[in-house]
């Protein structure tokens, strides 16, 4: 059997839209990956310990809070603790240019704005998880 | 890890060691393979219990308040371990799927007595994914106490889950279908315990009242020491009915106990597993042992309709 990609899609934090999620998740349903969809207001220990359950190659955080710098972190921190030293993460949301550098030295793989093509991410995604 | 490290981290309770190790089973791979046939001896403790019903009927929700019942520490069961295995379809187009069943159990988060997995269908029809047994076999392994398992949103045929389970929970809600539906064969007749959820909302009395009717015209031809399903309401987003649903879950329990259909469940169970394992392996050998290209050949002459589909199949035998 091929291996499936397996993504958790979650949105941190306080904020409720959840459309960028939501079309996200579909986007790489349509990519043909198991997409793991966890709603509203997560903590980082809820998402971290999704991901480990769920056993993902990758997480997608979606924030538009602002709250990105504190959240993104964490997230990440509890991943290497439970040992998913692997698992990719990437980001998508509302986030400013000045910032993507210092996400991406935490440790995040991508970081999409608003725009950006579905078809990318799940290219990335891919790309990443296969080590292409 | 190797098989050895992945079985003992698996027994001995590691997280990681058990969702990596149920990827694995579900992919099917040699390694996955060698780990089960090390953890079966260790299986056969778990209370499966399957969870039916209609799309939207509330199953998600049901499971995320009755995975916290079976928590609850009882004098006999100070802390009971529960798994969940939530199964939603697979896109028949790009076997992509997205499993959103977690949304409705965010209260199980941080309990480390709970365990969730999400399953693809990945292409089974009658409800659950090819891996589910087996996952659930791992799960049992590793220790859990009982084992819940979710189906995806079942239409009137998807029976698959009472062929695995030793308890079958089927969820209705008011206004999904007058009492004709009740009488069709299917799903309701593979139910150990009908739930009517949703049941603040209007049409409940209805909705028992076609499923007990059902069930009183069961009852006529059953025999005299079997089981017989209550119907119960629940309302889950609020826990109502829950603690009820718990004591119904036991009392089935050790109904099945006492009858030795416990055993006997667990032979069925069995049997179908080395059925469905024989039917798959003998297919994929066979197909190996075809010339290239006769299987393309006999269908192009089916299309013709130079062949009848049993004529083809005497052909490539």
């Amino acid at each position: 059997m091929d291996r499936k990609i397996r993504v958790l899609v979650a949105k941190p934090g306080l904020d409720g839209h959840d459309r960028g999620a939501k079309v996200v998740a579909r986007a790489l349903r349509d990519a043909g990956m198991e997409v793991i969809y966890t709603g509203l207001r997560q903590t980082p220990e809820m998402i971290a310990e999704a991901a480990l359950q769920e056993d993902v190659d990758a997480v997608g955080l979606s924030i538009l809070s602002g709250a990105h710098l504190a959240l993104t972190p964490r997230v990440i921190e509890l991943l290497r603790a439970n040992g998913q030293t692997d698992v990719h993460v990437f980001l998508g949301g509302i986030i400013p240019e000045e910032d993507v550098p210092q996400l991406l030295a935490m440790g995040v793989a991508a970081v999409y704005g608003p725009g950006t093509a579905t078809g990318k991410i799940a290219e990335d995604i891919r790309k990443a998880v296969l080590g292409e | 890890m190797n098989v050895d490290e992945t079985v003992q981290a698996v027994r001995a309770g590691n997280r990681l060691a058990l969702a990596r190790l149920i990827t694995q089973v579900e992919n099917d791979t040699a390694v996955g393979r060698a780990a089960l046939d090390r953890l079966f001896p260790f299986t056969g403790r778990a209370h499966l219990i399957g969870v039916t019903g209609s799309p939207g009927a509330g199953k998600s929700s049901l499971v995320n308040v009755l995975a916290q019942e079976l928590r609850r520490p009882t004098s006999e069961k100070p802390d009971r371990r529960v798994a969940i295995i939530a199964v939603d379809p697979s896109s028949p187009f790009t076997g992509g799927a997205v499993l959103g069943d977690r949304v409705r159990m965010r209260d199980l988060a941080g309990d480390p007595g709970i365990f969730i997995r999400s399953m693809a269908a990945r292409g089974a029809l009658g409800g659950l994914s090819a891996a589910t047994a087996a996952v659930s076999q791992v799960l049992d392994a590793a220790g859990f106490d009982v084992v819940l398992i979710e189906t995806v949103g079942a239409g009137q045929s998807e029976v698959d889950i009472a062929r695995l389970a030793h308890t079958t929970l089927v969820v209705e809600s008011p206004g999904m279908g007058d009492d004709i539906q009740a009488i069709k064969a299917g799903i309701l007749e593979i139910a150990d315990i009908l739930v009517v959820n949703k049941a603040d909302r209007p049409g409940v009395e209805n909705t028992e009242r076609a499923l007990r009717t059902m069930l009183e015209l069961a009852k006529n031809h059953a025999a005299a020491d079997a089981w017989l399903p209550p119907v119960l309401r629940t309302v889950a987003v609020q826990s109502n009915g829950v603690l009820e649903l718990g004591q119904a879950i036991e009392a089935h329990r050790e109904y099945l106990q006492r009858s030795g259909h416990w055993q006997q469940r667990d032979a069925e169970r069995l049997s179908t597993e080395l059925d469905h394992l024989i039917q798959a392996t003998l297919v994929a050998r066979w197909r190996s042992t075809l010339p290239a290209g006769a299987l393309e050949a006999a269908l192009v002459e089916l299309a013709q309709r130079k062949l009848s589909p049993h004529q083809a199949l005497e052909k490539l035998l």
